[in-house]
């Protein structure tokens, strides 16, 4: 990789972080409602598979902390911004909030609150990409919780016979909600879980970028080929709580917070693209600047200056707003 | 003109579907090889392959689901649901995600697939088997939901329910599927929305749906010999329901009864009545009647399932206490 490109992607994870770190300032001003889960701490496993992936080709589905996938997938950061503060100009009109983020032109199908949903909505797409005969594949990014959902098991099993292209990434943080993993999960590993469905399977480091770039590679070509689905695992650490309601102190102790610190994936970025002489400290001190400039001027404007959707349009979206009579009618009784 | 099997009608609007558009899918428990456990796609494996008439593992959440996403990028999937009893297993999907995906994402993805399962009591299924749970869907917003009555329905308003852009939910009956109708050979559709007035009266109007339209229709001809007037409604289309129908009838007849297979709390009847009074309370000259099934999980003996399920009678009876007669 070239160092455009290296400079490239560390500028888009300091973007990532900050976009998270303002939303959390926004939700705390309430000008975001709802629930609001932030992805810091796991930028490097969005960023480095969907580096990967064909760009506003490949499908891309998650769960409810979907900011991030739906950006790198290809929505444009002030809609989702946008989305977040319910309005009209959001990525789903208001209508979705924070959990709900789509962009179809970037082919990202949604995020979603119900943990485990996605699997069997990913497999479904990945049989269209199939029937259809293109080259397209379908990510599906999802928690290690997820994982002792049924939709878990019977999704894995169906894409698995029917070879699907479709790639799983488990973004193993450890915790489902305050739960830590050796509380409800009977196998540690989830790429083992694979065995039962004859998925191939591995697991990596998620905080390292270049590590889940190379191993994201692998897994895309195999699905690509037509072998059928791959599972990725990567181990990573939520760095906030689950939600805003959330308090860590609950569940885990501040060692333990301190030690994944430590493995930072936007620390661990920068410190090898130090070492490597692609950057100097004060490059990324003004590419944090840029980020914090481009968010405030751009995104954050975009947001606060969109109109609010209006009362009147309630009703709209529910079900296809311009239906063919053709097969719609209604039928017409004579009195 | 051919005299068609309720059965014999959807297969044909599946057969049909499948050759007008390559991007209609069939899925479901034995829905290939087999041909589905009321041969609603017999043959069409065979003639379509295995792609397009694709039998699945018994996990309907996922499989549901899987058509709900095949559907988010382009196609359009027919998902057989063998029993509803069994589609309360793909409920989350259904309605977390097949439901609400195009209203979350502000109409940007729509999900245009079609659920068919057959709901109702057969013969001796006892309680897992004999669920009818049409009063969930309706009342489920984003689905719309159809009952159709007869081959022709059967057939058109499948055929109708593949190539609009909602998802649509078409709920059968057990006992219907070897209902015979003559049907047009050219190919047709039959409309969505809309109740369908099935036999004019002037006396009191009978409300049905699904099977129940033939319970209303017999009862119809005994009042008849009673020298009442019974007009009976198909309200086919239980989401979105017909209000200008429901209405007109209403105020023509001043009397009415809705009959439905279902138990009667937040069901079609308690829906059917609110309308009535909303749109024409003045209208009505006597108190509305409901005639549904026991508050009971549906039991095995055959004389005890015969009690729990409304009948011929029963809506007689009921129309006759409208009537003031009994």
């Amino acid at each position: 990789m070239n160092k455009a490109d290296q400079k490239r992607l560390l500028r888009e994870m300091i973007f990532f972080r900050r976009f998270e770190e303002r939303c959390f300032e926004a939700y705390m001003e309430h000008k975001i409602g709802g629930f609001l889960h932030l992805y810091i701490g796991q930028e490097a496993i969005a960023t480095g598979v969907l580096e990967m992936a064909k760009h506003k080709h490949d499908y891309v589905i998650t769960g409810y902390r979907d900011h991030i996938h739906a950006i790198k997938a290809g929505a444009p950061a002030r809609e989702v911004m946008a989305e977040l503060y319910g309005k009209e100009t959001g990525s789903s009109r208001g209508r979705g909030g924070s959990m709900h983020v789509f962009d179809p032109t970037a082919n990202f199908m949604g995020g979603y609150a119900l943990v485990g949903q996605p699997f069997p909505l990913a497999a479904g797409l990945a049989l269209a990409c199939k029937h259809k005969g293109t080259d397209q594949i379908a990510i599906c990014f999802l928690g290690d919780g997820a994982n002792n959902q049924g939709t878990f098991h019977e999704t894995m099993n169906m894409a698995s016979v029917w070879k699907l292209p479709a790639l799983f990434v488990c973004e193993n943080n450890q915790y489902a909600i305050g739960t830590r993993i050796d509380r409800s999960t009977a196998v540690l590993d989830q790429y083992k879980r694979m065995c039962g469905y004859n998925i191939p399977a591995s697991q990596h480091d998620g905080e390292d970028l270049e590590v889940v770039m190379e191993s994201a590679k692998k897994a895309i070509d195999h699905v690509r080929s037509g072998k059928g689905p791959y599972f990725l695992e990567y181990m990573t650490y939520r760095q906030r709580g689950h939600s805003m309601s959330d308090k860590t102190s609950a569940y885990r102790s501040k060692e333990e917070e301190q030690k994944w610190s430590e493995r930072d994936p936007l620390k661990v970025y920068s410190a090898k693209l130090k070492k490597a002489g692609v950057i100097t400290d004060e490059d990324i001190k003004k590419l944090e600047k840029e980020v914090q400039d481009e968010i405030e001027n751009d995104v954050i404007k975009f947001a606060e200056e969109s109109p609010i959707p209006r009362v009147e349009d309630i009703n709209k979206y529910v079900l296809d707003d311009n239906p063919d009579p053709r097969w719609i009618g209604p039928l017409q009784n004579t009195y | 003109m051919a005299e068609l099997m309720y059965w014999e009608a959807i297969r044909r609007a599946h057969d049909e579907e499948l050759a007008n558009d390559p991007n209609v899918i069939v899925m479901g428990e034995d829905v290939g090889l087999i041909g589905g456990t009321y041969k609603a796609t017999l043959g069409l494996f065979q003639k379509y392959g295995e792609k397009r008439v694709i039998d699945t593992p018994i996990s309907e959440n996922s499989y549901t689901g899987i058509g709900i996403g095949a559907s988010m990028a382009g196609m359009r999937p027919i998902i057989e649901i063998m029993s509803i009893n069994f589609a309360l297993l793909a409920l989350d999907t259904l309605i977390n995600a097949g439901a609400k995906i195009r209203y979350m994402s502000g109409g940007r993805v729509s999900c245009p697939f079609v659920m068919r399962t057959p709901g109702g009591t057969a013969h001796q299924l006892a309680a897992q088997h004999s669920a009818r749970l049409a009063r969930m869907f309706m009342s489920t917003s984003g689905l719309r939901v159809v009952t159709p009555r007869s081959p022709i329905d059967a057939y058109g308003m499948l055929k109708s329910a593949v190539r609009c852009n909602d998802p649509v939910i078409v709920i059968e009956h057990e006992r219907m599927y070897n209902m015979k109708e003559e049907m047009p050979d050219n190919e047709f559709f039959r409309p969505l929305e809309g109740a369908e007035i099935v036999r004019r009266g002037t006396d009191i109007t009978l409300i049905g749906y699904n099977w129940s339209v033939h319970l209303c229709l017999d009862a119809a001809k005994r009042l008849e010999k009673d020298g009442i007037s019974a007009e009976v409604i198909d309200l086919r289309s239980l989401k979105p329901l017909d209000r200008e129908t429901i209405r007109r009838s209403v105020e023509k007849t001043h009397r009415m009864l809705v009959a439905e297979e279902d138990e009667a709390a937040n069901g079609v009847g308690s829906e059917i009545i609110s309308i009535v009074i909303e749109e024409c309370f003045f209208a009505l000259d006597a108190q509305p009647v409901r005639i549904h099934a026991a508050d009971v999980p549906v039991p095995y003996a055959e004389n005890l399932e015969k009690a729990a399920i409304p009948n011929v009678e029963d809506v007689y009876k009921g129309a006759l206490k409208v009537m003031g007669r009994i």
